[in-house]
């Protein structure tokens, strides 16, 4: 076996070139079904008639899809209607559209959780629904929010492999061009490109549960 | 961009293969990884050092890489070293590891939920450590880890999807070949979420019913 050739360092370049890419489709993808999500999860909770049934029924049928689905439906559609956006732009909007129902289910059971009897008693006082939301349902609701939506985001970081199959330039598919060039390298690839992955995810796996101590602590 | 279904009369097999590839790798992987999940709970709650050391390893470094690249480890790694094995095995066998360290996790939840007195009581009466957990322990872990199972499950059947990645002729790799034909994104990949949904949509509702009868019966 020969690794020298598949380990060159146009070829670590290549594959750290790839990582950047992963990092950049994560970070816009988090960035947007983060303020999305939050506005779904707040809709579906404040039981506002027709709102809150749309999100409802937005929230079930995409949580309910394979991400994978979602990302072909995008690439195919953008082409299809004749949207000529880059691969990068249809995998963040895909990305979004999925992470944000599962972002929505999160910030609702959040703000399920805070107690009746402080919501009561800020109506009691004469805040009004708005206030009473702003002041005591978000701040003490969206703390509980934090680990289950870094998982989440976590999950959305391994996730950008998908678009592997859309030849979307990142990591696993650079891995790929090189592997396929230098077969017996197989292996070893897959070990580094993991490694990568983990060492962004435990890091932030790590902080989101001393985040959580320090909260709850 | 019409909703006229008809045009897909003639995919009705490849519909039908697709969908029969899809459950079984969801029901193959979903018996491996419950194996491989319960061992590697068993591993990081034994009072074993090295046992521990192994199974949080395990769970940490197969929670945190995409499955993708653990699918790719079969279906393209083990052939460069000379193992031949299906792209159906592979994602089947990628699955069940991926999905073993999450359902590890929700194994080990529920037998810390069970109280400690138990695991004492069996003990002093005589049990082994392996026959305290098997007839005392675990059955009793098992009502609470079968809402976390059912979620598991929901979500093998989406990652099942990963096979269109390797050409391993489920649900989504035949929308893929169907839609090649006729060119038309709504039409194919609707009718494609909607076998989805038929599958997932009542697996959810009633992980949810469970969830919240046993949240009842808890209080």
């Amino acid at each position: 076996m020969d690794f020298q050739q598949a380990f060159s360092p146009e070829n670590i370049l290549f594959l750290l070139q790839g990582f950047l890419v992963t990092l950049k489709v994560a970070f816009f993808a988090i960035l947007f079904s983060f303020i999305f999500g939050i506005l779904l999860g707040i809709s579906r909770y404040s039981r506002i008639p027709v709102l809150s049934h749309l999100s409802v029924v937005y929230i079930e049928v995409i949580r309910n899809l394979p991400l994978l689905l979602i990302i072909f439906f995008g690439f195919f559609a953008f082409r299809e209607w004749g949207l000529q956006l880059p691969i990068t732009t249809s995998v963040i909007v895909s990305m979004t559209i999925f992470t944000s129902a599962l972002v929505a289910e999160i910030v609702r059971s959040g703000l399920n959780s805070v107690d009746k009897g402080l919501i009561e008693a800020a109506r009691a006082q004469g805040f009004t629904y708005g206030q009473t939301m702003i002041h005591i349902i978000l701040p003490l609701g969206l703390k509980r929010t934090i680990p289950p939506m870094v998982s989440q985001f976590i999950s959305l970081i391994k996730d950008t492999s998908l678009a592997v199959i859309i030849s979307l330039p990142e990591v696993t598919h650079n891995a790929q061009i090189i592997y396929n060039k230098h077969f017996n390298a197989t292996i070893p690839l897959l070990i580094i490109v993991s490694l990568l992955y983990f060492t962004v995810n435990y890091t932030l796996s790590l902080t989101s549960r001393r985040l959580e101590q320090k909260l709850v602590g | 961009m019409g909703w006229d279904f008809t045009v897909l009369e003639a995919y009705q097999q490849d519909f039908i293969d697709g969908f029969s590839v899809t459950l079984s790798a969801s029901l193959l992987a979903l018996i491996l990884s419950l194996i491989v999940g319960t061992f590697v709970a068993l591993a990081r709650i034994s009072p074993i050092r090295l046992l521990q050391g192994l199974g949080t390893a395990y769970v940490e470094f197969f929670r945190n890489t995409p499955l993708v690249i653990q699918v790719f480890f079969f279906a393209m790694g083990l052939p460069s070293i000379g193992v031949d094995i299906s792209e159906f095995a592979a994602g089947a066998l990628g699955l069940s590891v991926y999905t073993g360290a999450f359902i590890a996790e929700a194994i080990r939840a529920g037998i810390q939920s069970v109280p400690k007195g138990q695991m004492e009581a069996a003990r002093s009466s005589g049990m082994s450590y392996m026959q305290a957990m098997r007839y005392v322990v675990l059955p009793q872990a098992f009502k609470i880890v079968i809402p976390p199972l059912g979620n598991q499950f929901v979500n093998l059947v989406k990652n099942s999807s990963v096979l269109a990645i390797i050409a391993g002729g489920d649900l989504l790799y035949h929308a893929d070949l169907v839609y090649s034909q006729i060119f038309n994104v709504t039409m194919v990949y609707g009718f494609v979420a909607l076998l989805y949904l038929v599958i997932t949509l009542p697996l959810s509702y009633g992980v949810n019913r469970l969830e919240r009868r046993l949240a009842r019966s808890h209080t």
